[in-house]
C-alpha cells in the first residue's frame, strides 16, 4: 500500500501574515485589538461621513434655525424633531458636525505626519549616509528646533504663513497651512531616528556589496537602506499621529487653525466652550469626548506597536 | 572645563543669532512695513522718505545688525495693531504670565515630588496605584480640555472660583501683582493647576522611577540595617540621590511652562504674554510675534545653558568623561 503524497498546500500570503509573530502578539493584547477597532471605526466614519451623517451641516438649505439648541434625544420645542446628540445654536446636528469635524482632524493629522515623515526620512537618510557638512547642518537645525516645544514652532509657522497668504485666500489655505506647520514642527524625530539607523546600516556588508556593483547613492539609500530602517519610523508615525491630532485640535481651539467654515474637532470645542455657561453642555461635551477617544486609542495603539516591534522586549 | 563652557556659550549665542535672523526676516519679508505704517494717501516721496528714515534702503546685513542692536536694548518697534511700542506692551503683560508660571511651577514641583515619593514607597498600595492610573489620563488629556473641565466643575457647577481674568491686582511700581488680593489669589487657582498638571505628572513619574531605582541599592539596605528610621532613609538617603535628574528635567520643563501658558491663558482669558502672542498671530501683528519669538528663545536657550552647566558641575562622572574625550 502506498501512501498518496500528502497534499502540501502552499500557505497563502494572507495566512502566513495571520500566523506571524506580529499578529500573534496583536491577537493576544486586548488593548491593541480594542484600540485598533476604535481607530478603524472612527476612520471609516470619517471617510464615509457624507453617507452616514443624517444632515449636511454645511448646506444652509437643510438648516432650520428653529431647531437650534435642541437637547440630545429630546424633541425640539418648536419643530418636534429629535437629534441624537442635540444641535448647536444654528440648528446644526451635533452628530453630523462631529463626523465632518473628525474628517478634517484626521485628514490634517495624517497629512501632517506624512509630510513630517517624508521630510524627516529624506533628511535623516542624507545626514546618515552622506555625512560631512550635510550632516552637520541638518542635525544642528534639528537640535535648535528641538529646543522649542513643537506646538510653539507650529504656531509661529502658522502665523508667518498667514502673513504671507493674501487675505482673501486665508480661510481656504488654512487647512494646508496647518498641515505644513504641524508637519514642519515634527520632522526632527523622524530625522534623528533614521539617521541613527542609517549610520548602523551603511557599514553592513550588503550596502558595501551594493556599492561595489556600482549602484548609485540614491538607489542605495532608497532601495537598500530605507526598508531596513522603517520599523522604528512606523512606531514614531503612530505616536506622532496622536500628537498631531492633539496639536491640530489645540491650534484650532486657540483660533489659529481650522476656520469656522471648515471646523475640526478643535474648532467645535472652541465653539462649544461659548455655550458652557448657558447650560448647553452637549455642544462642547460630544466633540471633546470624540477627540479624547480618538487621541487615546491612537496613543495606545502606538504604545503597543512600540513594544511589539521592539525585539528586546520579546 | 573652561573650554566646555566657552563652547556651550558660543553655541547658545549662535542659536540666538539664527533665531534673530528668522525674527528679522519675518519683519522684513512678511508684508511691507511701509504699507503697514503709511495710510492710503501717500506719495512716492513719503514712501522714499520713510524708507530712508527706517533704514530700509540699506543692505540686508546692515539692517540685520541694526535690528539685533535694537533687540538687545529691548527695542522691537511698534505694534501694527495697537500702535504702541512692543516693549511697553510686553512689560505690561509680563507680570501676569510670570506669576502664573511661578505658581504652577511651584505646584508642579512640590506636589510632583511628594506624590512621586509616596507612590514609590507604597508601591503596591491601592492609593498609589490609583494615583498612577490617574496620571496616565492626565497625560493623555490635552491642556485646554483640562482647563475647560476645571471651569465647568468649579465655576459653572459649584460657582466657587472665577473662570476668567486675574481678579483685582495691586500695582507696585511697574509690576502688577495678583498675590495681594483675595480675588487675585482665587483667580490664580484654576489656571495654575491647568498649567502645572502636565509637568506635575511628569515630575511625579520621574521621581517615582528614580526612587524605585535608588531604594534597591545596597546603601539603603545598610542604612536600614543600621536601624535608621524609615523617614530618614527615604528622605535623607534615597530622595537626595534622585534629585540630579529631577533638577535637570524640571529646569528644562520651566521653559515649556512659559510656552504652554499660551494655551492656559487663552482658556482663562488671562491677560499675559501668551494671550498677546495668540492675538498677534490672529491679526498678523509681526513686530509682536518677532519680539515674543526673541524673548522666548532667549529664555529657552538660557535655561538650556544653565541646566547643562549645572549638570556639568553637579555630576563629576560627566566631567571625567568630557576631559577624556577632548
Amino acid at each position: 500500500m502506498t501512501d498518496a503524497p500528502l497534499p502540501i498546500k502552499d500557505p497563502s500570503r494572507l495566512s502566513l501574515w495571520w500566523q506571524s509573530d506580529f499578529m500573534y502578539t496583536f491577537k493576544r493584547s486586548p488593548v491593541a485589538v480594542v484600540s485598533f477597532a476604535v481607530v478603524t471605526l472612527m476612520v471609516m466614519a470619517a471617510i464615509f461621513a457624507p453617507l452616514i451623517a443624517p444632515y449636511n451641516p454645511f448646506d444652509p438649505a437643510s438648516l432650520n434655525l428653529m431647531n437650534g439648541f435642541s437637547a440630545p434625544m429630546e424633541p425640539n420645542a418648536f419643530t418636534g424633531e429629535t437629534f441624537w446628540l442635540g444641535t448647536d445654536d444654528q440648528g446644526r446636528d451635533v452628530f453630523s458636525t462631529i463626523l465632518y469635524g473628525m474628517r478634517i482632524s484626521l485628514f490634517v493629522g495624517a497629512a501632517a505626519v506624512l509630510f513630517a515623515m517624508v521630510l524627516g526620512i529624506t533628511l535623516g537618510l542624507l545626514a546618515g549616509y552622506v555625512g560631512g557638512w550635510t550632516e552637520t547642518v541638518i542635525m544642528r537645525v534639528a537640535d535648535v528646533q528641538l529646543t522649542f516645544p513643537a506646538i510653539l514652532v507650529a504656531m509661529l509657522i502658522f502665523g508667518v504663513a498667514k502673513g504671507i497668504t493674501p487675505v482673501e485666500y486665508r480661510d481656504q489655505m488654512a487647512i494646508w497651512v496647518l498641515i505644513i506647520a504641524i508637519g514642519l514642527s515634527d520632522w526632527v524625530q523622524f530625522a534623528r531616528v533614521v539617521r541613527g539607523a542609517t549610520l548602523v546600516e551603511k557599514n553592513k556588508e550588503y550596502v558595501q556589496a551594493a556599492r561595489l556593483i556600482g549602484r548609485t547613492s540614491p538607489a542605495i539609500m532608497i532601495k537598500h537602506i530605507l526598508p531596513n530602517v522603517l520599523s522604528p519610523v512606523l512606531v514614531i508615525a503612530t505616536i506622532s499621529l496622536a500628537l498631531a491630532i492633539i496639536a491640530e485640535a489645540t491650534l484650532s481651539f486657540l483660533g489659529v487653525g481650522a476656520p469656522p467654515t471648515q471646523p475640526s474637532l478643535g474648532t467645535l470645542i472652541r465653539i462649544g466652550q461659548g455655550f458652557l455657561f448657558s447650560g448647553e453642555w452637549w455642544i462642547l461635551l460630544f466633540p471633546a469626548v470624540t477627540l479624547l477617544v480618538l487621541a487615546l486609542s491612537v496613543n495606545l495603539l502606538g504604545d503597543w506597536l512600540r513594544d511589539a516591534l521592539n525585539p528586546r522586549l520579546r | 572645563m573652561l573650554a566646555y563652557i566657552i563652547q556651550r556659550v558660543a553655541q547658545s549665542a549662535l542659536v540666538l543669532l539664527i533665531v534673530g535672523l528668522v525674527a528679522f526676516s519675518m519683519f522684513r519679508f512678511v508684508g511691507d512695513p511701509i504699507d503697514n505704517m503709511l495710510g492710503q494717501e501717500r506719495t512716492q516721496a513719503d514712501i522714499e522718505r520713510l524708507r530712508t528714515q527706517l533704514g530700509l534702503d540699506q543692505p540686508f546685513p546692515v539692517q540685520y545688525v541694526k535690528f539685533l542692536g535694537g533687540a538687545v536694548q529691548g527695542n522691537f518697534g511698534v505694534s501694527y495693531r495697537q500702535g504702541r511700542p512692543v516693549s511697553d506692551i510686553l512689560m505690561e503683560r509680563a507680570p501676569a504670565t510670570l506669576e502664573l508660571a511661578a505658581v504652577s511651577g511651584f505646584l508642579a514641583i512640590a506636589i510632583g515630588i511628594a506624590l512621586g515619593v509616596f507612590t514609590a514607597i507604597r508601591r503596591d498600595g491601592f492609593t498609589a496605584n490609583a494615583i498612577m492610573s490617574l496620571s496616565l489620563i492626565g497625560v493623555s488629556l490635552p491642556t485646554f480640555l483640562i482647563g475647560i473641565l476645571l471651569i465647568y466643575l468649579f465655576s459653572v457647577e459649584l460657582g466657587w472660583l472665577p473662570s476668567f481674568g486675574r481678579g483685582d491686582t495691586v500695582r507696585i511700581g511697574s509690576w502688577t501683582t495678583g498675590f495681594l488680593t483675595e480675588s487675585g489669589l482665587k483667580a490664580l487657582i484654576l489656571p495654575s493647576i491647568t498649567l502645572g498638571l502636565y509637568q506635575m505628572t511628569l515630575i511625579m513619574r520621574l521621581v517615582r522611577s528614580e526612587m524605585l531605582e535608588v531604594l534597591r541599592q545596597d546603601y539603603i539596605r545598610f542604612a536600614r540595617a543600621r536601624g535608621l528610621r524609615d523617614r530618614a532613609v527615604n528622605f535623607r538617603h534615597a530622595l537626595k540621590n534622585t534629585l540630579v535628574p529631577v533638577i535637570t528635567v524640571t529646569g528644562l520643563q520651566l521653559g515649556s511652562i512659559i510656552a504652554f501658558a499660551i494655551i492656559t491663558e487663552t482658556v482663562f482669558q488671562w491677560p499675559g504674554v501668551g494671550l498677546l502672542f495668540i492675538n498677534a498671530i490672529q491679526f498678523v501683528d509681526i513686530p509682536v510675534m518677532a519680539a515674543y519669538l526673541m524673548l522666548i528663545s532667549v529664555m529657552f536657550v538660557g535655561i538650556n545653558l544653565i541646566v547643562d552647566l549645572l549638570y556639568f558641575s553637579i555630576d563629576p562622572r560627566l566631567r571625567a568623561d568630557r576631559t577624556k574625550a577632548h
